[in-house]
Parts: C-alpha cells; sequence; structure tokens
C-alpha cells in the first residue's frame, strides 16, 4: 500500500462523498479506492508516467469539494467567451460541478446536464456507460477521479439527430486556495447522429495552485459522427489531467484534436477504442510551450476489429525550457485485418534547453495491415531562414512564419471556421510572445 | 555602389574566398563566370551574410554603409538581392504570405507605411505577368513543388515585386528552356535603370547574349584572375578554363 493524503481523505471523507452523491456514481468508489491504494500514483506500466514524477505533482495539500457544494463564481455572469461567429451552446463545469445553463433551445431529445443531474433523472441511460470505459486496474489517477467525481458535463445526442450547432463546454478552475477538482463527463452519440463539441480549460487565478482530473467518456454510436476539440489556456500553476476515452462503433467517425497553448502541467490520456468494423478516427494535437511548462500526451489507438482506419498526428513546438512528451500506441488485434493506421510526430525544439521525448509503439498482431510512424526532432529549417531574410524579412517575423506553417495542419483539422480563426489568431499571439488568451474573456485577460 | 576590397571567407574553417577585389558602380552589369567549385555562390553568400559563412579579412561596403556590420535581412533592405542558385521550398508558407511580409518588412526599414491589401495583391499581378508567371504557382507554398525552371522564374519574379539596388543572379539561366531564358532576361532587362547595378553568375555565354554585360570577371580558385569586357566570356567559351590555368601557371 502506497500512502499518501487522498487515502487517508477518503477513509475520513467517503461517507461523506457518498451521501451527497447519487447511488449511481457511489456504485464504483470502493473499487475505486481499492485500486488507488494499490496504485497510489502510478501506473500498472512503470513507462506510462515516465517522465511525470507525480508525487511531487500531487504533494500540494489539495482542498476536496466533498460535500458537492456549488462554487460561488457565476460563470454565467464573470465569463464570456466570444469566439467570433462561433454561436455555440455554452455550458460551463466550475472546478467539479456542472452549473446550470440559463437558456437552452436544444432539438427534441438532446439532453446536456450535469452529470449528477444525469445520475439522478436518466440512471437507466447512464448506468451502463459511467465508468465503462475507464481501465482503473491499470492507472490509479483513473481510479483517482472515480473515488472523487461527484459531477461533470453529460451530454447526449439521439439517434438520427444532428446537431448544428457546436456544444461548448468551459471548464473553469476558480478557488483561492490549492484544489483538487475531480469532473467526469459522459457523452453518448447515438446511431447516425451528428455533434460537435469544443471544450475550453481555463484557470482564473494566476496565483494559486490548482489540479483537474478530469475524465471524459465518449461512446460513438454506428455510423455517428462526432468532433472533440480541447483548446487549453490555463495558468503556470495549473495541473491539468485529462483522460479522454473515445469508444467507436461501426463505421463512425471521430475528429479529436486537443490544444495547448498556456499552461503549467498537463497530461491528456487520450484511448481510441475501435469497437465496430469501418470506424474511422483522426487524432490531432498540438503543444506550444515555453517557460518550464510540460505537456505530456499519451495516447493509444485500439484497432479491435477489422476495416478501421486511424490517423495520428502530433507537434510540439518547445521554446525556454519547455518539456513535452508523447507516447504514442497503436495495437492492431489478431484478427483485425485491413487496419489503416498512421502516426506522425513532428516536434521543434527552440532552444537547447527545451527538452522533447517521443515513443511511438507499434504492437500488431496481425498481417494484413497498413502501418507506419514516423517521428521528427529537430531545429527551424535554417536554409528557409537565410532565404527569408534575404528577401527582408526579420528573424524574429520568419521565425512565426516557420512556426505558423508548422501549425497549419493542426488548424485544418478544425472543422468550425469561427474556432479555427480564433485559433490561428491566438496560435499566432502566442508565437509571438504577446500571452494566448482569448480577447473578451473575462478569465484570461 | 558596391566595394569589395581583398576579402577573405571561410567556411567550417575552409578559406574559399582569397582576396577578392571588385568595385561595381550603379547603371552596370558585371558577369562573374569561373568553373565548378571556384567560390562564386560563396561570394554571394558572404555579400548577403549568410551565417555559415566567416569573413576573416578585407571590407565590403554598399552605398558608404559597412556591409559586415548589417544582418542579412538589414542588407536586403538596403536593397541586394540574391537569385539564388537553389532557391529553397517553404512548405506552409505561402507565397503571397511570404511576398507580403518581405515588402512590408522593407517598407518598414525605409519608414513607410504597410502597403494595403489591394495595392499589394495589384503589385503581385503586374508583377507576375512581367514575367509570366502562372497563377498556380504564387497560390501555392513558396518554391513548394516548383520544377527547376519555375524556382528561377519565381527568383526573378520577387525581384521585380522588391526591386533591388543590387540583384545577384546566382546561375539563374541553369534549368531554364529556351523560352524562360528569354522571358526571364527580358525581365532583368527591363528592371534594370540608370541607378540599380546587377551581378550574372553564369558559366554559359548564352546569357550573355541577352544580358549584355558592361565586364566580365573569372573567378579562380578564390581569387578574380581575369577581367574583361563581354568578349572575354566569348573567349572562354572558345579556348575553356585550361587557357586560364595556362596563363596563370606561366605568370
Ligand atoms: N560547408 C562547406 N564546407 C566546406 N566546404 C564547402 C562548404 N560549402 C562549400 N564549400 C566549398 O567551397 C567551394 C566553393 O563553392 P561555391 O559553391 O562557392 O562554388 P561555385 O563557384 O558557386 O561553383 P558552381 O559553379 O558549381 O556553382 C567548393 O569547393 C565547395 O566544395
Ligand atoms: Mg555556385
Amino acid at each position: 500500500m502506497k500512502n499518501n493524503q487522498f487515502i487517508s481523505f477518503f477513509e475520513e471523507y467517503g461517507s461523506l462523498i457518498e451521501e451527497n452523491s447519487p447511488a449511481l456514481l457511489n456504485a464504483s468508489r470502493k473499487k475505486a479506492f481499492q485500486e488507488f491504494l494499490r496504485l497510489g500514483f502510478s501506473s500498472s506500466d512503470a513507462d506510462f508516467y515516465r517522465f511525470m514524477d507525480l508525487p511531487t505533482l500531487f504533494a500540494t495539500d489539495y482542498g476536496i469539494n466533498v460535500r458537492g457544494l456549488v462554487p460561488t463564481f457565476n460563470p454565467y455572469r464573470n465569463f464570456h467567451c466570444d469566439v467570433p461567429g462561433i454561436t455555440s451552446l455554452l455550458y460551463y463545469v466550475v472546478n467539479d460541478t456542472f452549473v446550470a445553463a440559463l437558456q437552452s433551445n436544444l432539438p427534441d431529445g438532446v439532453i446536456v446536464c450535469g452529470l449528477k443531474y444525469a445520475a439522478v433523472h436518466y440512471p437507466e441511460l447512464l448506468r451502463q456507460y459511467y465508468g465503462a470505459s475507464i481501465d482503473m486496474q491499470y492507472d490509479g489517477i483513473s481510479a483517482l477521479n472515480m473515488m472523487f467525481a461527484q459531477d461533470g458535463f453529460f451530454m447526449y445526442v439521439p439517434e438520427g439527430v444532428a446537431l448544428e450547432k457546436p456544444i461548448q463546454l468551459v471548464n473553469i478552475l476558480a478557488a483561492n486556495r490549492p484544489l483538487l477538482a475531480n469532473s467526469h463527463n459522459v457523452i453518448i452519440i447515438g446511431k447516425g447522429a451528428k455533434s460537435k463539441l469544443v471544450v475550453c480549460d481555463h484557470t482564473m487565478d494566476k496565483n494559486v495552485d490548482v489540479f483537474a482530473n478530469r475524465i471524459t467518456e465518449v461512446f460513438v454510436d454506428d455510423g455517428a459522427e462526432y468532433d472533440h476539440y480541447k483548446v487549453e489556456s490555463t495558468t503556470e500553476t495549473t495541473k491539468n489531467f485529462c483522460t479522454l476515452v473515445v469508444n467507436q462503433k461501426e463505421n463512425s467517425n471521430v475528429l479529436t484534436n486537443v490544444i495547448s497553448l498556456h499552461n503549467g502541467v498537463s497530461r491528456n490520456n487520450i484511448k481510441v477504442n475501435l469497437n465496430g468494423c469501418g470506424a474511422n478516427t483522426m487524432l490531432c494535437g498540438m503543444f506550444i510551450g515555453g517557460k518550464n511548462q510540460h505537456s505530456d500526451n499519451a495516447t493509444s489507438i485500439l484497432h479491435h476489429v477489422p476495416a478501421c482506419n486511424s490517423r495520428e498526428l502530433f507537434k510540439y513546438i518547445l521554446d525556454e525550457n519547455a518539456k513535452g512528451n508523447f507516447l504514442g500506441r497503436i495495437q492492431v488485434a489478431e484478427g483485425a485485418s485491413k487496419t489503416e493506421a498512421f502516426q506522425i510526430n513532428r516536434n521543434i525544439c527552440l532552444t537547447r534547453e527545451a527538452r522533447m521525448y517521443t515513443k511511438p509503439q507499434l504492437e500488431i498482431y496481425n498481417d494484413d495491415v497498413k502501418c507506419s510512424h514516423g517521428a521528427t526532432i529537430g531545429q527551424l529549417d535554417d536554409n528557409a531562414m537565410f532565404y527569408m531574410r534575404q528577401r527582408g524579412i526579420s528573424e524574429k517575423e520568419a521565425r512565426l512564419l516557420l512556426m505558423s506553417a508548422f501549425a497549419a495542419d493542426i488548424l485544418d483539422n478544425i472543422r468550425i471556421t469561427s474556432l479555427k480563426d480564433r485559433i490561428r489568431m491566438l496560435i499566432d499571439k502566442r508565437l509571438r510572445g504577446n500571452g494566448s488568451h482569448c480577447d473578451g474573456c473575462v478569465i484570461c485577460k | 555602389m558596391l566595394e569589395i576590397k581583398d576579402l577573405h571567407a571561410e567556411i567550417n574553417g575552409k578559406e574559399i574566398l582569397k582576396g577578392i577585389n571588385l568595385t561595381i558602380n550603379k547603371g552596370e552589369v558585371h558577369a562573374l563566370m569561373g568553373p565548378n567549385g571556384a567560390g562564386k555562390s560563396t561570394l554571394s553568400s558572404v555579400l548577403t551574410g549568410h551565417p555559415a559563412y566567416k569573413v576573416t579579412q578585407g571590407t565590403i561596403f554598399f552605398n558608404g554603409k559597412d556591409l559586415l556590420q548589417l544582418t542579412p535581412e538589414e542588407r536586403a533592405c538596403e536593397g541586394i538581392f540574391l537569385s539564388f542558385q537553389y532557391p529553397v521550398e517553404i512548405p506552409g508558407v505561402s507565397m503571397v504570405n511570404f511576398m507580403r511580409t518581405a515588402i512590408n518588412e522593407q517598407r518598414k526599414y525605409s519608414g513607410e507605411t504597410p502597403l494595403s491589401a489591394s495595392d499589394f495583391l495589384r503589385l503581385m499581378r503586374e508583377k507576375k505577368d512581367f514575367v509570366e508567371m502562372d497563377n498556380k504557382l504564387t497560390n501555392r507554398s513558396v518554391n513548394e513543388g516548383f520544377s527547376g525552371g519555375e524556382k528561377k522564374r519565381n527568383e526573378i519574379f520577387q525581384m521585380a515585386m522588391l526591386e533591388p539596388k543590387l540583384s545577384i543572379l546566382d546561375e539563374t539561366d541553369s534549368g531554364l528552356d529556351i523560352d524562360a531564358l528569354r522571358i526571364v532576361a527580358s525581365g532583368v532587362n527591363k528592371l534594370k535603370t540608370k541607378e540599380n547595378a546587377s551581378i550574372v553568375i553564369t558559366h554559359y555565354q548564352r546569357l550573355l547574349d541577352y544580358i549584355v554585360p558592361d565586364f566580365v570577371h573569372i573567378l579562380f580558385d578564390g581569387k578574380i584572375v581575369k577581367t574583361g569586357t563581354k568578349e572575354l566570356a566569348l573567349e572562354l567559351e572558345e579556348k575553356g578554363y585550361d587557357w586560364i590555368k595556362k596563363d596563370l601557371a606561366a605568370e
């Protein structure tokens, strides 16, 4: 047994959490606790968190919202997202709590609400999904989430419904003392349904040590289409851990794009289960870091069945002392014939101090497959730099042009025009060293 | 306009230029010839400030300014343009964005306001016609997937856009078909004024039929060993470099 503050915390407050939570969410708590007792801040695979010192990251005396109190911070009043023309349907999770929407005009049958509310009002719908795709025996951090999770975001799009407007979920960390927020999101996209979700991660206070340990489980049914965008613009004192598991059935199409523009220490554990024949997935991400910022993306794409297609593209731009890590696992199960899986990881280190670690991991247990991977770590192209400077373009501007060019194919994988334009602008601002915060966002100024 | 005195330069510790002296006045066209590896491209790189080369001795003045004190971009903004022997492909950077940035950076340097979007596009169109460049090319990333000849034409297009005071054309004729050669050469001639000058690096007399030089220099092992008028190029074509070597040996 590995002792740490959260073990004693759970022993002391576990019953209080259960009192304040619906039965459905309590069902897995004890099991989660058992796994966490066993694993602590680690994975059963010692390499999984190789470049993160988890015990140190979790060492702060973090508070946890055991009573499920609704935060005093009112995002509808104090937060305004101004991505021009995005006209999304906007929802908030403040720390670990869903904040009810003021108004909503969703098509018939579509449900967007808090996870806690869903556990009380739609238990039949939620039961088979909550925690269903989380491997707590593998990952202590997921177990930690399921020990404490009491709320989060819930979205259900029924069969055949196409949501025209994107749904936007803004995760806000707002605390005046150290806090660990464990929220848990469940997203269900019915047969042939279509929708897009934009997740924004923000932190209110630049000086408070806050930790988000979030899980998102996505279930995409036959022939459905789903886009998942995540944009992080938090603070250097933020630790942001996100576990995202995408479960795809037959002929479904999913695009996932995780972009981190400003952060402290971030970790994305992304797993895509290709469970139905003919499923397609595109998984991409980008990290722009400087100072002592650190971003880890551990991805795993599992081809369980034949004829699925996966494409993966991750890019990092590391300045100053930034650190990046990419762990890209692709597994093709026995019998998963006609699999296509391509992975690319490209990285630029702008200084000698910046560090990038990359590790592709292909496990192929079937013959008839097309798989490839490629990883590069380099600097900006000297010849291109000189060519541009010879035309009168300053060194700074030339670097910027090359870095924007480097980011271009990540932007190409944003299928909401207004969001794409905004991210392009934010990347440009970020690369110019002017911060990366969304104008108009009260939080991020 | 340009005054090079006793220029020595090296790369990776190896001396390539071994004492170059060259003066160019405005309005003049100078042809620079010489065998492979003589140092012609090295001279272009040193003039434009390529960071890989180290100048160990000598001076370069350009319109009264000490060129060796200026960054590559400052030299470009002072009016020095190099048509690269091997133009660089820059995937992801569009020709339009590249040219607009270059023009506006140069305007900023000389205290002018940026060109408006419409003025810029008008200029692009005009200069594109000037070198008969295909629209398809300017809609792509810089030189990406361009054929050898298309890249050379793109260099002249950029030269037309930037209107430099001194252009260095490093083997702009190589890889061009007959028609392209004529178009590129007439482009260069049309850009010629009493105020600007050019250095034309070539291996072939053919180009000098189109762009008539005032002087021809022969660079050999890092030094200018012979200077003459356009007849020198003809003589060289006839006799080959052995003739120069014999001459040098005789000295
Ligand atoms: N990085 C380098 N390290 C060492 N030697 C180099 C380097 N780059 C160029 N050189 C050498 O410098 C010499 C001059 O090269 P340069 O390209 O200037 O020749 P050139 O006259 O332009 O020839 P060409 O007619 O073939 O274009 C050559 O011998 C070449 O091998
Ligand atoms: Mg050369």
